[in-house]
């Protein structure tokens, strides 16, 4: 599958599950901040995906929202530490960090989900499979 | 208050499928009000009835282990309204489980007639995410809802066919 063909489907699984249009879902939106998304359109968009690819997606893998939750050598004053980035880097190899790198405010995190990084991270999946 | 809203489970097959039904009498309080000389069942009790048919199907998955909670609900479509008299017949059928939660199709029926449709998304919620100082860690399981767990247990899968 083409890069061009998984953002295809990914755009038509976020106008199902979000119930937005078409020329919203372009790849550099924000799932929360443009696209609306809360949290448990999360497992909704999770559960889609598996079905329109025909991949497993474990928990955190795609969405790693527990990644600063208790571990204060991640995250100070509200600012993820080279710790943690090193730790996002590890944990998202699919995610673009060059921006929030330059401003790592943690208030910033959910910008980092992306209708790019979701097809970036079916890229991957898919040619491991 | 209570807040069953179904009154018998029909058939049950573990992992797969639910059927309740609701019986709906003109003695039921809300029927005054909605409306005045007009009595029809407001649509979000027909989807809580769904929710509930579908919330236990969920969590008997897992044998009511994990707090299933109702998170969203997508297509819901009303075709009809529904009537004092009527019998409603709430099936659902589990679409995905994972550890995160599940998915379920869900039906109202009068007779042969479709009344409602929805489908369903639960979460499961763990200790971890309830807010500190909560007594019941299983809290969606038990009291009023006890009760229609061991009537979900006395039943059968529905025939086939």
């Amino acid at each position: 599958m083409t890069r061009d063909e998984i953002f295809a489907k990914v755009r038509s699984t976020l106008v199902d599950a979000l119930s937005v249009d078409d020329d919203q879902v372009t790849p550099n939106a924000r799932l929360k901040a443009d696209l609306g998304a809360e949290s448990i359109d999360f497992l909704d968009i999770v559960f889609r995906l598996e079905k329109q690819f025909g991949v497993q997606i474990p928990r955190e893998e795609l969405f790693p929202e527990s990644i600063f939750q208790g571990d204060a050598t991640y995250v100070s004053n509200g600012m993820v530490t080279p710790a943690g980035l090193q730790a996002l880097e590890k944990q998202m190899p699919y995610a673009d960090l060059s921006e929030f790198k330059k401003d790592p405010r943690l208030d910033k995190v959910e910008d980092l989900f992306t209708v790019d990084l979701i097809t970036r991270y079916l890229e991957t999946k898919l040619a491991k499979n | 208050m209570r807040w069953t809203w179904i009154d018998r489970f029909t058939a049950f097959e573990s992992g797969k499928s639910a059927t309740a039904v609701k019986n709906l009498s003109l003695a039921e309080d809300y029927f005054a009000d909605h409306f005045p000389g007009f009595p029809v069942m407001p649509g979000p009790l027909i989807l809580e009835g769904l929710a509930q048919t579908g919330g236990i199907l969920v969590g008997e998955a897992n044998n009511y282990q994990k707090n299933v909670v109702l998170a969203k609900m997508n297509n819901v479509k009303f075709h009809r309204e529904a009537m004092p008299g009527e019998q409603l017949t709430y099936t659902t059928t589990l679409v995905d489980l994972n550890e995160t939660g599940a998915r379920v199709q869900a039906t109202a029926h009068s007779g042969t007639e479709l009344l409602a449709e929805a489908e369903i998304l639960f979460a499961h919620v763990s200790a971890a995410q309830l807010p500190p100082g909560l007594a019941d860690t299983k809290f969606v399981f038990s009291g009023e809802l006890a009760h229609l767990l061991r009537m979900a247990e006395a039943v059968q899968p529905a025939p086939k066919g």
